[in-house]
């Protein structure tokens, strides 16, 4: 590990992305890291004056991994020394945590902890239908995807009107975004409809992205209603009269495949009519059943309290998980889909990369030196720009090309306010 | 009276195109931007905060008793009658001018009151926007016309290309009738937007003109927000005399004694309560919530984060030692290895009972907090199972955890009517009165003297006093 943090992992595109600039501002002083070394201590309110003061406490802790935290009124490692009331969170990215053990209801390849490429498909639903929501309707342009390492994805919106939400407007936002709710004793999971019939404008797009994803990825790929237990959790979501009958169909006949119990539905919903003056009928169309339907199996399932607060930390990009030995790099959201999990490199990979590519002098030098932003050789002789030569390269190089686009939003911004004055 | 410059200081973000002034007050609203500039006597100071504080006691009362808005608003309108009456501008009463002013001393006064603590501005600010709520409601229609126009709310009305664009035809919601729609950007609408009532485009939200109240509200209440910090920062600056200290602190006092949001158990719980007699405590006395959690502990050997928070602080308020509760969860987690228990789990247990970290003494939670706070996700167990779970899953768990005590299938009809129409804890407190039946409690009694359920930790306790009731009365002792 530590040769992996002395020599690749890349300390300056992380300080630039945080900071949105050269010169370190409070955006990355008064920044808090928080460390897990060996054998789970947990080190909270550390902060630095510089990327390489980072690297450097980095190198002498060699955590098995670090975490980022929020943008405090103070420096974090004043904390003891400041009053109470002065040390409070002022600036966080908006940060969003999908992970795969949501989706267990609903995936039949893996469970739990596991994940591969074909359940991976949920998360690459979630990631276009929520890189879509936040870009369209709530305007932000810089959204950083990062893989988690294991079976997740984070992502990090880097808007400076998200930085200065509070905990209330988060959690409207995360209200707005959330559609699956309720627990392991509710079946119906879906409830957005609010006085009348059809969806929300903003979830009737989701819908349209998401159609397709259930009839390839829940009735073809998964065949999820294969099992009798999943498609009894089918059948608690049509009116009563249905159910009773398609329960009957597929006693009879088990194997039936997913696609042909999901025509069913359709057309027994479809033909069913509801019951006069029932108390739900306001809700309770075809046309309503079956999309909510569709959002329940493939709905972005978002980890509500991670993105609530402002003081939630979460694992820093680059680092490296502990079970996988996978590093948890930036993902482009475009070409979400091809991504996959198992081809991740691991930090064993990288480093037997880098002795292939140049075996390192004994003195320690030997590298370019010409990193992003000029990198050096410091004091200690470290490597820095050494992630070139490893297949960790392109996932960098997409860090380096999202952290330009936060700077030079900075230097437009700065630039505005010359001219006003 | 109150030194000027200082109150001035407080507020000193007031609009310049405001209108009223002081001494004129034109509306009956009011967005409060200016203090009193005037001379005050003492007894004016002290019962115009008294009066008012009357007020904001009921609504935050009305609060924790779970009332809806409505019900609400009729309660109050009969207190404000008699202690801060506000007639709207047609009225052409003398007194107008008066009621106004006294309107505007209070909520000043109690300003100076409540801006000392964290916890205290909030609840000052709930209470004040309530109120202000309910007035906004009940104005004139006309005078709240000219009332929004007097204020710069700094919101666009959309061009009907706009909306066209982002409405479709056959819309969803029943106040597109009305096709005015309001530009404010998401951030101000916070509470519209976690319902889904606005259109979201690009950071901007369209704000239908049925709801543009809540424009109106949150702006009053962020206003509000930053007068009272900006008020408790230049309060120790404030160079008073000794007469209206003592006032100030003895009206903070009475709101926080008023009304106890939180439970405080008159019993503090069974003393040697010991981890062996959970299984049997659960089986009697839980309400649904806690006996789903244990059951569902009992199942898994496991629960989720605030599962294990909302079971544990219910467990301690019931009177588990740390040391207990350290053994009950030990054995709970039968699958899980000793190491893995006390790296993960054992600091939560100590945490919540205030023996790591910041060290508070966490209360319980209540029912206003299970219901609002923390919705499941999947494959949470914790929450209120009359609001979480789905209808005929609640009935199979109520017949399950209850059919001992009492509750059969005849009685699901009228408990399944009150979860429907979202009167979780009139359903909660009716499966009480019925399981507790045999120890002669009657329908409508709740859990003693006809009140409702509004605590776990209230049920459990009531169930406990009534079996040691029975057992003291010498009866046989009865097995559920």
């Amino acid at each position: 590990m530590l040769a992996f943090y002395r020599r690749l992992y890349p300390f300056k595109s992380l300080f630039t992305w945080l900071n949105h600039e050269h010169a370190p501002t409070k955006l990355f002083t008064h920044r808090e890291f928080a460390f897990t070394l060996q054998g789970d201590v947990y080190l909270r309110y550390n902060s630095f004056a510089t990327p390489d003061d980072l690297k450097k406490q980095v190198c002498a802790y060699n955590p098995t991994r670090f975490e980022i935290g929020p943008v405090y009124s103070a420096r974090p490692r004043d904390k003891k020394t400041v009053r109470d009331a002065a040390f409070s969170p002022q600036l966080r990215e908006l940060v969003f945590d999908i992970d795969m053990s949501d989706y267990d209801p609903v995936r039949t390849c893996c469970a739990a902890a596991d994940i591969c490429r074909r359940c991976w498909q949920f998360i690459a639903a979630a990631v276009r239908v929520l890189d879509r929501a936040l870009r369209d309707q709530f305007g932000y342009t810089h959204l950083l995807w990062v893989y988690s390492g294991r079976r997740g994805i984070h992502l990090w919106v880097s808007d400076r009107e998200a930085l200065e939400l509070t905990d209330e407007q988060r959690r409207a936002l995360v209200g707005w975004l959330t559609v699956i709710q309720g627990g392991k004793e509710m079946h119906k999971k879906v409830n957005v409809r609010v006085g009348g019939k059809s969806l929300p404008p903003s979830l009737a797009q989701a819908y349209k992205m998401l159609e397709p994803v259930f009839h390839e990825l829940i009735l073809e790929d998964q065949d999820v209603f294969a099992s009798e237990e999943r498609w009894q959790a089918l059948l608690h979501l049509v009116p009563d009269a249905v159910r009773e009958k398609l329960k009957n169909a597929w006693e009879r006949d088990p194997h039936r495949a997913s696609a042909d119990k999901w025509q069913n539905v359709l057309d027994e919903v479809d033909a069913w009519k509801p019951p006069a003056r029932h108390a739900a009928s306001q809700t309770q169309t075809p046309a309503a059943i079956k999309e909510d339907i569709v959002l329940q199996y493939t709905y972005p399932r978002l980890d509500a309290e991670v993105s609530k607060h402002r003081n939630h930390l979460l694992k820093a990009p680059f680092c490296v998980h502990p079970k996988t030995g996978r590093v948890c790099v930036p993902v482009d959201p475009r070409t979400i889909d091809r991504f996959d999990p198992g081809r991740v490199p691991t930090v064993h990979q990288l480093l037997r990369e880098l002795d292939a590519a140049a075996p390192p002098a004994p003195s320690g030098g030997g590298e370019t030196g010409e990193g992003v932003g000029g990198d050096k050789v410091t004091a200690a002789g470290e490597h820095h720009a050494d992630w070139e030569r490893t297949s960790l390269k392109p996932y960098v190089e997409l860090l380096d090309r999202h952290a330009r686009g936060l700077m030079e939003e900075t230097r437009r911004a700065k630039q505005k306010m010359d001219l006003s004055w | 009276m109150i030194s000027r410059r200082e109150l001035q200081a407080t507020s000193k973000d007031a609009k310049p195109g405001v209108v009223q002034t002081h001494s004129k007050y034109p509306f009956r609203l009011n967005f409060y931007d200016r203090p009193p500039v005037e001379e005050i006597t003492i007894e004016q100071f002290e019962t115009a905060a008294l009066d008012r504080l009357r007020v904001l006691a009921e609504i935050e009362s009305c609060f924790a008793r779970n009332r809806t808005f409505e019900e609400m608003g009729k309660v109050i309108v009969g207190i404000w009658d008699k202690y801060l009456p506000l007639h709207s501008s047609t009225a052409h009463l003398e007194r107008l001018e008066e009621e106004r002013r006294k309107d505007h001393i209070g909520h000043f006064v109690l300003r100076l009151a409540f801006c000392r603590s964290e916890d205290l501005r909030r609840r000052f600010v709930k209470a004040e926007t309530t109120l202000f709520k309910l007035r906004y409601q009940s104005d004139d229609h006309n005078e709240r016309e000219k009332f929004l126009k007097s204020r710069d709310f700094d919101w666009v009305v959309a061009s009907p290309e706009e909306i066209q664009d982002l409405i479709t035809p056959t819309s969803y919601d029943p106040a597109s009738k009305s096709s005015t729609y309001y530009k404010v950007k998401w951030t101000r609408v916070p509470d519209l937007v976690e319902k889904r009532k606005v259109v979201l485009k690009g950071g901007m939200a369209y704000v239908p003109a049925a709801e543009q109240a809540s424009i109106v509200y949150q702006e009053f209440q962020r206003h509000l927000e930053k007068d009272l910090e900006a008020t408790a920062k230049a309060l120790p600056r404030l160079d008073e005399d000794t007469r209206l200290i003592p006032i100030l602190d003895n009206l903070s006092k009475g709101f926080q004694a008023g009304i106890s949001s939180e439970w405080a158990g008159k019993t503090e719980g069974q003393e040697g309560l010991t981890a062996d007699m959970i299984d049997e405590m659960a089986y009697k006395h839980y309400p649904a919530c806690m006996r789903n959690l244990h059951m569902a502990l009992r199942r898994d050997k496991h629960l989720k984060h605030f599962g294990r928070l909302q079971y544990g602080l219910f467990l301690k308020v019931l009177g588990l030692s740390i040391d207990e509760a350290l053994a009950f969860w030990r054995k709970a987690f039968s699958t899980m290895q000793d190491d893995k228990f006390n790296k993960e789990y054992r600091y939560n247990i100590r945490h919540s009972y205030g023996l790591e970290g910041k060290r508070a003494n966490y209360a319980a939670m209540s029912c206003q907090q299970i219901l609002m706070s923390h919705e499941p996700g999947s494959g949470d167990s914790h929450g209120c199972p009359y609001r979480h779970f789905s209808a005929d899953n609640l009935q199979s768990a109520l017949l399950t955890m209850y059919s001992d005590h009492g509750l059969t299938s005849q009685d699901m009809p009228e408990i399944m009517h009150m979860v429907k129409q979202k009167h979780y804890h009139v359903a909660c407190t009716r499966v009480f009165e019925i399981t507790h039946a045999h120890q002669g409690v009657k329908k409508g009694e709740g859990v003693g003297g006809g009140e409702s359920v509004t605590h776990p930790n209230q049920y459990a306790a009531r169930s406990r006093e009534l079996e040691k009731k029975e057992n003291g009365d010498g009866d046989v002792v009865m097995q559920g």
